[in-house]
């Protein structure tokens, strides 16, 4: 049940996996699994325990380690949301008095389902982005990295204070609007600036469909749960109808319709893991490679502002040497990225491709499957 | 015939007595001989027939008529009956199937040994105490006064007559039963059935009385006119009033006698004399239809129903009305002799007879089977039929003795609509097809703005004789769709039938489309209108009853409609049924019933559960179909995105498996929007149908409980004249006295009438409601899986879809 799997782990040494998570009110603790052979590890098989928190740090550190730079950080995992089901759970209990007991089981034994859900997935999308950053040639060397793998102590990341979240924002906004004053800089490879068009736009398109693809999904599974009222009226129905006949109809029409609820209720779940869940994936995989532009997009103004410190300087005829190691300095970084970035957005493209293949294929199958499941046994009924 | 137009309202008492009085009077006129040994009939009658005395109630002002009535029917019942009737009884007892007509047996067994009448006077005086218990018998009374009178032809004559054509009929039963047991409960037999019958007796009675009718017409037509009228009306008024007595025992009784004695009868007249066979021409074949058509019933009956039917029909006979105890009684008797092969031929005819004793009666019977057996035959009922049915609904035909007979029984038919109804019920439960189709098509707007309407065209197809044609066309607009619902249910509501109810009026959904918005909603109205107009109308035409009544033909074959009044001008009408709505509601609240009956008791529950359930149903449904429509709507802005993905998508491969995910979800987003359709036509609707008919199933026990309201105001009533007499008794004053009496009498009367009512529309109710059920089940079981063959095929669609896309999915490199 791997909604993204991107041909992740292809190397032995570093295997990570998440066996076990524990959900404690707002906080998800994830059992972190690993088994290496590398020798940077003390040992080859260990276990720690990580909240969301701590992968956000980890991916923080990631991100602002300077040499990561032309790299795509895999996207960090969304913050796990328990909070639809809950309320749902909340609203079925209120409309507990107006529903069946049947009706009402059925509908909690949904959403324990749809909790569940959510749950694996969290789970699942935390795994990923450990597994990318082992499979990665770079980032799997990382030491906080390691620490976070290996450090058997609580990691107790500071939580981000009020100051630095403010901080975060600003830096948001400053990033933003710089993209806007960069996006102006005429693009010296061609690569990149079919890479910086072709990924706005996709990121828009796929932005899109992904917002698309959740209400097709949020009405299947409406859909889903219409189906259980109606199999639960229509045995009510059927339970007060005297006449024998009714009763056996009743009955039959009402397991076709718990049938139907559950083909379509697994329609939409299969959807949302191997559709939705997909598109969601690429859409954040995508900003940070849109991440890893600006980052290149930055260093090219960094290096085309240091030339003209060099210009200056050399027209002054002052710190010209250090003009001119600055403006080495940003040619070497910029150069560095722009080969680095070439070569991750080819391997992110490859990765793309593949994933949308795989998800694709699987959610067609999956459509198939429940259509013959739904089709025969109709044509029992 | 003054009678038979006073005799159309079904219910009043006082047309009704007014009636009695009639036939009285026409019987009392010619037969004045008879009058001695009636009296002396009626005295006896009282004391051996205790339960009985309500009749004398009614009976008293008839006075002497109402002797000569009693009398002659007595003779018939003595010779020829006896012998085959007292084996009869004795089988009846042993085959335990009906108890209750074997006790009724034992009693006229007992009454014809115990009248000492029999030996003094002729064999007809005998009997008398029969007729008394039995107010059909009348009729066949009147048949033998008028005979005596007009003929002067000799009593013995006439009984010697009888034995003849008894034995005569007794051979053709033999042979009928033999039949029957022959092929036991195939439908088929029903149609040998006739066929024999029809040889058999063909010869003696169908052409003669054919000849007759034609040779005759012109020279009786007055006699005949006389002499029916008296007998339909006696025959309906009869059986009820039987029943408000000793349900059970008094109705089966008289039916049982009577069978044998009209059957009898007629068959005298025809071989006796030739002047007397004009009258009976028609008689004869009412009865003799009759037989046929219960003969025929009987297979088709037995065959689904076998023992509960004999269980059923006793209990029914305990609260029903006479008629249909006819039904139920001819029923069991003829399981009985299947059973018991040869033992009683008499029997059946009898039973049959007896069903057919109420002319109308015969008709109904016949007319559906006509229907359902497609109408094979061409007996000379069938023609009858044809020509009955039309008389009503268009202008009459000039055919003299025929027409005649058949106005003053489509009249009464329409009083005894429900009894006969019930009968029919059980033969139409077993036939689910109808060869009646109805399609409602091609809304079209006419006129334009405010005044604009939609009319459909209403085709109806049916192989059925009552129509002209087999295929017609007419144009109804919506009011006139509403304006047979006023009519059916004004008509057939007050007695028990659940008319099914037309959709409502909108006046929304009708602006819009009235304003001429071409967009989807308004179409959507109009085609949810239009499907459930046409379910509408085939619920009428496969209400056997309700097919029967001349505005529904009307609506279906007339080419100009007058305008349907009151239906259009809403908001004076409409608002005056909201008042009658509010006050029905009050009295509903105010009328506390103490129900009787546990049956009533739980289908009202059941019902207003299912009504409940139903509502919630609907919404879900609703709910479903808005989901439905949602879900389709993203799927097609996701299809869209997902086709500008594909654009985006620089891997070719990638790029065009997109697209083609694109154009699946195009499709998936046609696959769901016709499930929305689905949902609403095929699930939405039939619920909200359901939600309108519980409607009336609801108003049906409504005016079940207004009938029993009626009659236990009566009641009080009475009790307080009661009371006042005894006062007046105990103050000593004569004068005044008199008058309270006399007005007790009426109450009395009107008593007897309203319980009589109130059973009549209990025994409709609850026939109805069985009914109801059943199409219920039927129907949602037709649909469901209409629903879900629909859901199949979209699925089979999905498969097709995705398995084309597959491959392209894996051609992604």
């Amino acid at each position: 049940m791997r909604s993204v799997s991107v041909d992740l782990n292809h190397d032995a040494s570093l295997l990570i996996d998440i066996p076990d998570a524990l959900c404690e009110r707002d906080k998800v603790k994830f059992t972190v699994h690993t088994k290496t052979t590398l020798s940077s590890f003390q040992k080859p098989d260990f276990s720690v325990p990580r909240q969301h928190e701590d992968f956000i740090w980890l991916h923080d550190t990631l991100v602002e380690t300077e040499d990561y730079a032309g790299l795509i950080i895999p996207p960090v995992p969304p913050k796990p949301d328990f909070e639809s089901p809950r309320e749902k759970m909340h609203k079925l209990g209120e409309g507990e008095a107006t529903m069946t007991k049947e009706e009402y089981t059925k509908m909690k034994q949904e959403l324990e389902a749809e909790y569940l859900a959510v749950f694996k997935k969290t789970v699942q999308v935390h795994e990923v982005f450990l597994q990318r950053l082992s499979s990665h040639p770079i980032l799997s060397k990382d030491r906080n990295f390691q620490i976070f793998l290996e450090y058997d102590q609580d990691l107790t990341v500071r939580r981000k204070n009020a100051k630095e979240m403010f901080g975060g924002f600003f830096k948001n906004m400053v990033k933003s609007a710089d993209e806007v004053l960069i996006s102006g800089i005429k693009e010296v490879d061609d690569f990149f600036e079919q890479e910086k068009t072709f990924l706005l736009d996709y990121y828009s398109k796929i932005k899109d469909s992904t917002a698309k693809a959740e209400k097709m999904t949020r009405s299947h599974k409406n859909i889903a749960d219409d189906y259980i009222h109606i199999s639960a009226t229509l045995n009510t129905l059927s339970a007060d109808d005297s006449t024998a006949n009714k009763k056996h109809c009743g009955g039959y029409y009402m397991s076709s319709f718990v049938f139907l609820q559950k083909v379509e209720g697994r329609v939409a779940s299969d959807q949302e893991l191997k559709l939705t869940e997909l598109l969601r994936y690429y859409m954040r995989d995508i900003q940070a490679a849109k991440d890893l532009l600006y980052r290149r997009a930055r260093a090219l103004v960094d290096y085309e502002n240091s030339n003209k410190a060099l210009d200056k300087a050399r027209l002054k005829s002052r710190d010209i040497p250090q003009a001119e190691e600055h403006q080495k300095q940003c040619l070497q970084k910029f150069d560095k990225l722009s080969e680095s970035g070439k070569k991750e957005l080819t391997s992110f493209k490859g990765r793309r491709v593949v994933a949308f293949r795989k998800n694709l294929i699987e959610m067609a199958e999956l459509e198939i499957k429940h259509a013959k499941l739904l089709r025969t046994w109709l044509a029992m009924v | 015939m003054a009678t038979s137009s006073e005799r159309s309202p079904p219910p009043f008492p006082d047309s009704e007595d007014q009636d009695v009085l009639d036939s009285e009077e026409v019987g009392g006129r010619e037969s004045d001989e008879d009058d001695d040994g009636g009296g002396d009939d009626l005295l006896f009658v009282n004391p051996s027939n205790p339960p009985l005395t309500k009749m004398d109630t009614t009976l008293p002002p008839a006075s002497q008529p109402s002797d000569v009535l009693m009398e002659p029917p007595s003779d018939l019942m003595n010779d020829p009956l006896i012998e085959p009737f007292s084996s009869l009884t004795e089988n009846k007892p042993t085959s335990k199937i009906v108890s209750e007509p074997s006790d009724d047996f034992v009693d006229l067994t007992n009454n014809l040994a115990d009248s000492p009448e029999d030996a003094a006077e002729s064999v007809l005086a005998d009997v008398a105490i029969d007729t008394t218990e039995i107010p059909l018998d009348e009729p066949s009374d009147d048949f033998v006064d008028i005979f005596g009178g007009e003929t002067e032809a000799p009593r013995e004559e006439v009984v010697i007559a009888n034995v003849t054509v008894k034995a005569a009929a007794a051979a053709d039963k033999s042979e009928v039963t033999s039949d029957v047991t022959d092929p036991p409960g195939d439908l088929k037999t029903g149609s040998d059935f006739e066929q024999e019958a029809n040889e058999t007796a063909t010869d003696s009675i169908i052409d003669l009385s054919d000849d007759l009718l034609s040779s005759n017409a012109q020279k009786p037509p007055l006699a005949s006119d006389q002499f029916v009228d008296p007998l339909v009306d006696f025959l309906s008024d009869a059986p009820p009033a039987a029943d408000a007595k000793i349900p059970s025992r008094a109705t089966v009784d008289l039916f049982e006698d009577e069978g044998n004695d009209l059957f009898t009868e007629p068959r005298q007249t025809k071989s006796a004399k030739q002047q007397q066979k004009s009258l009976f021409g028609e008689a004869d074949e009412d009865l003799f239809g009759e037989p046929l058509g219960a003969t025929t019933k009987k297979p088709v009956i037995k065959e689904p129903k076998g023992k509960p039917v004999p269980t059923k029909a006793a209990r029914d006979v305990s609260n029903m009305g006479g008629p249909l105890q006819d039904g139920y009684t001819a029923e069991p008797a003829d399981i009985f002799s299947e059973e018991a092969v040869t033992t009683v031929p008499s029997i059946k005819k009898t039973s049959a007879v007896n069903s057919k004793t109420n002319g109308v009666h015969s008709e109904e019977d016949t007319d559906i089977f006509a229907a359902t057996v497609e109408l094979s035959l061409d007996s000379p009922q069938e023609e009858r039929k044809k020509g009955v049915p039309a008389v009503p609904s268009a202008s009459a035909p000039s055919v003299s003795a025929a027409t005649s007979l058949a106005k003053p029984q489509s009249a009464s038919l329409e009083e005894l609509d429900d009894d006969e109804e019930e009968e029919e019920e059980e033969e139409e439960e077993q036939e689910d097809k109808f060869d009646i189709s109805i399609s409602v098509k091609d809304p079209e707007k006419i006129g334009d703005g405010m005044n604009a309407y939609m009319a459909y065209k209403v085709t109806t197809q049916t192989p059925l004789p009552m129509f002209r044609n087999k295929t017609f066309t007419v144009r109804r607009r919506f009011s006139d769709f509403l304006g047979l619902y006023e009519k059916l249910s004004e008509k057939h509501g007050p007695n028990g039938f659940i008319v099914p109810p037309p959709p409502e009026k909108s006046i929304l959904g009708m602006t819009k489309v009235k304003v001429g918005k071409e967009d989807s909603s308004s179409a959507d109205f109009v085609e949810r209108r239009r499907a459930a107009l046409e379910r509408y109308l085939q619920r009428i035409v496969h209400h056997p009853s309700l097919l029967q009544d001349p505005d529904v033909r009307e609506f279906l074959e007339r080419e100009e409609l007058p305008r349907a009044v009151g239906t259009q001008a809403l908001s004076g009408a409409g608002f005056l049924k909201m008042i009658n709505k509010a006050t029905d509601a009050v009295s509903k609240m105010t009328i506390k019933m103490n129900e009787s009956d546990v049956w009533f008791e739980e289908k009202l529950q059941e019902v207003e559960s299912a009504d409940q359930q139903f509502r919630k149903l609907h919404v879900l449904v609703e709910s479903l179909v808005v989901h439905r429509k949602e879900l389709s709507l993203n799927t097609a802005s996701f299809a869209k995105s997902t086709a500008m993905l594909g654009s985006a998508e620089d891997n070719t491969a990638l790029s065009r498996a997109l697209s083609q995910l694109a154009e699946v979800e195009d499709k998936m987003e046609q696959l769901h929007q016709d499930q929305a359709t689905n949902d609403t036509f095929n699930f939405a609707e039939l619920i909200a149908d359901y939600i309108r008919l519980l409607g009336s199933v609801r108003g049906s026990f409504d005016h079940r409980m207004k009938a029993w309201q009626r009659w236990q105001d009566a009641q009080a009533a009475l009790q307080k004249k009661r009371e006042t007499e005894a006062k007046l008794l105990w103050a000593n004053k004569p004068d005044k006295l008199q008058l309270v009496k006399e007005e007790i009498a009426e109450w009395e009367v009107k008593v007897t009438q309203y319980e009589r009512d109130f059973d009549r529309v209990t025994a409709t109710v609850r026939k109805e409601v069985v009914r109801f059920d059943k199409e219920k089940a039927r129907n949602f079981k037709r649909e469901i899986i209409n629903y879900l063959e629909c859901l199949l095929q979209s699925q089979q669609q999905l498969i097709k879809y995705w398995e084309a896309f597959l491959p392209e999915a894996k051609a992604i490199a």
